[in-house]
């Protein structure tokens, strides 16, 4: 029997609303005033899930709503339409009193370490904020001892509690971060880009602690990047996302070893590689169109070598492949791949 | 003779209490049509190098000694006027980041225009002319149109494309390009670079590749230097640092990427970081960092070793070669 997914998400749309007033959405056309509102359709009919234990990949290039599913995930926003159940209990639908205990079980990791941390806060000061608020029953000393166990795990001496952030490079800033989520014993963590600001040595580092605390304390990850290699090596399963939509969703070996869908094929083609000195990336034409206007059909066929006539009228579905990956692609069902 | 040749150069920043030393005796030589890549972390000091080449350091930063030869002149003696004339027209360099390197408020038809009659006695019809054939030999779509298009209503791979297009627009020796990648996708990535290396090879002009990524070196330079707290570790055949990198750092650096890793396994990771500029040890700068620093390391600066093609920065590489050589 298959175990129930801790995270689901089903049928997920986000638009953000361009024109909001009413003032805004009125516009001179063609000699008329006519009422248009335009919207962002950032987040298009997503499913997924994921299962205890995983780590879940979101990669896609600017734009295509990666950020939006985490921030979706988290309760940050508020989707437009689906639903997102976190352990059997529809979430994004709780009011905020509800949602207290679900806020502390999933815990958010941004890119930035500079902007994450509050610059007028000591560090001691920021990881215990989170301890206090979600475990008030606990007296000073027990707060102390829990942030400065968590410190030492992600290898930030206790000491260096009194400091500010300013006077932390941009490695251990991120530590700090990762401290600040682990401080309440989160089950699930949503890594929004963690380690794209930082330097590659650095890099190294904090995927290896992001790995060690997935061991050791049982995390399922949620991981959002752009970059492949890091995928790779991170996820067990990979989404990609293209203009909001998922255009294939597999297990990380299959979809490095056979990638189907004609974007995540190019996709893994235009990650330089170091050892093999011919550029020999699949050259896809044009850019991402903008999700303001979405074209009819499939996102990816302004940019496709496949794209027929089928693709620019019907919008493909997510099929489920015999090597049990998703695929939302007519060229692949039709197989008529070039 | 060399395009380009720097020796021993020494730039410094005058802080408040104390001067910074950011580039410490950095040497190297660029041949015509040549492409290396100087790669490092940030902090490291390459886009300093970058800089220091067209002489456009602000203060507080300033060449402190050394030279900078292009093309038999030396560019720290030039005075103002003669690097006007090298700027833009001999040396052309590329930025990161394409929507500050544009001018909002003109036109892409102005800009180009206007580089080119700043250099050269061209009417503005003769300039355009220039103009969009620089744009199609970048694959810009109607080019003619774009002439009279704002930054604002192209996309960041189309204005990097300009970019590219501006900067060959004087038809250069050599191109600065700094992290001219790092704000694009990887799709575009892939589509700049493999434009800037077609472009440099039909026009044999020079590049020098400023960057982190060790795979867009692999894929686009010759040779390569990498960069550590201020100093040149490591200089060579770009293929040979990647697949055999002598120095601990370029060794750490490459072995720490995700791809060199089986799946599933620990990062190889270095520990540390690197030090601030106003705080670099005695010694090799590496040594905290480093599994095998001994007391020479932690006392006096690495001399260059030639090991083959291989210029290192190391004591223990030093010792073991030195050992090699008595063993034969």
């Amino acid at each position: 029997m298959t175990q129930a997914p801790l995270l689901n998400i089903s049928g997920l749309h986000k638009q953000f609303d361009l024109d909001q007033g009413f003032l805004e959405t009125v516009k001179f056309k063609g000699g008329k005033i006519t009422r248009e509102a335009r919207s962002v359709h950032a987040v298009n009919n997503v499913d997924l899930s994921i299962n205890r234990g995983e780590a879940l990949c979101v990669v896609g290039e600017s734009g295509c709503g990666k950020s939006t599913v985490a921030r979706l995930v988290a309760g940050l926003l508020q989707p437009t339409t689906g639903e997102i159940s976190y352990d059997g209990t529809r979430i994004d639908t709780l009011p905020a009193r509800d949602m207290m205990p679900y806020r502390r079980k999933m815990q958010m990791i941004f890119q930035n370490p500079y902007a994450s941390l509050n610059p007028r806060m000591t560090i001691a000061q920021t990881l215990e904020e989170p301890v206090r608020y979600h475990n008030p029953s606990l007296d000073r000393a027990e707060v102390h001892d829990k942030v400065a166990s968590v410190m030492r795990a992600v290898g930030v001496d206790p000491s260096w509690g009194v400091r500010y952030p300013h006077e932390f490079s941009g490695g251990q800033r991120q530590r700090i971060a990762i401290a600040r989520a682990l401080t309440v014993d989160p089950e699930f963590i949503i890594a929004d880009e963690p380690i794209s600001a930082l330097d590659v040595s650095i890099q190294a580092q904090v995927l290896n602690l992001m790995l060690e605390a997935k061991e050791e304390r049982g995390l399922t990850y949620m991981f959002i990047t752009h970059d492949l290699s890091v995928v790779e090596h991170f996820g067990t399963k990979v989404a990609v996302l293209y203009l909001g939509s998922v255009c294939e969703l597999a297990d990380t070996r299959t979809l490095f070893d056979n990638p189907k869908h004609p974007y995540t094929r190019a996709l893994l083609s235009a990650v330089p590689q170091l050892k093999d000195d011919r550029p020999n990336h699949i050259r896809l034409r044009g850019e991402i169109p903008t999700p303001i206007n979405l074209p009819a059909g499939c996102p990816f066929q302004s940019r496709c070598p496949s794209a027929n006539s089928r693709c620019s009228a019907e919008k493909p579905r997510p099929m489920i492949q015999s090597d049990g990956s998703t695929v939302a692609c007519h060229a692949v069902e039709e197989d008529r791949l070039t | 003779m060399s395009l380009l040749s720097v020796r021993d150069l020494v730039v410094k920043f005058a802080m408040r209490n104390n001067t910074v030393t950011a580039l410490n005796k950095i040497s190297f030589d660029l041949a015509r049509g040549e492409r290396i890549g100087i790669v490092g972390e940030s902090g490291a000091g390459k886009s300093i190098t970058g800089f220091s080449i067209l002489n456009l350091l602000s203060k507080p930063g300033y060449i402190d000694s050394g030279s900078i030869t292009f093309d038999g002149e030396d560019i720290t003696q030039m005075t103002d006027p003669q690097l006007r004339d090298i700027r833009g027209n001999r040396i052309a360099m590329i930025f990161q980041d394409p929507m500050v390197t544009l001018n909002p408020v003109l036109t892409i038809g102005q800009q180009m225009v206007e580089t080119l009659q700043a250099h050269r006695r061209l009417s503005k019809s003769d300039a355009e002319q220039i103009a969009i054939a620089k744009l199609r030999e970048v694959y810009i779509p109607a080019p003619e149109e774009r002439l009279a298009q704002y930054p604002h209503e192209l996309s960041g791979g189309m204005r990097q494309r300009i970019i590219i297009a501006i900067a060959l627009l004087l038809d250069p020796q050599l191109i600065i390009a700094d992290e001219p990648t790092t704000a694009l996708d990887v799709t575009i990535q892939a589509d700049i670079m493999e434009l800037l290396l077609e472009l440099c090879q039909s026009n044999k002009v020079s590049l020098i590749l400023i960057t982190h990524d060790l795979g867009v070196v692999s894929q686009m330079t010759e040779r390569t230097l990498v960069v550590y707290a201020g100093r040149i570790i490591e200089a060579g055949p770009t293929r040979e640092i990647i697949n055999d990198p002598q120095h601990p750092y370029s060794q750490g650096l490459i072995n720490a990427l995700p791809q060199q890793t089986p799946r599933g396994e620990k990062l190889k990771q270095i520990p540390g970081a690197m030090p601030a500029l106003s705080a670099v040890p005695d010694g090799c700068a590496f040594n905290p960092r480093c599994s095998f620093a001994t007391d020479t390391c932690r006392k006096t600066v690495p001399e260059v070793t030639r090991i083959d093609h291989l210029e290192v920065a190391c004591h223990e590489v030093r010792r073991h070669h030195e050992t090699e050589e008595v063993a034969e």
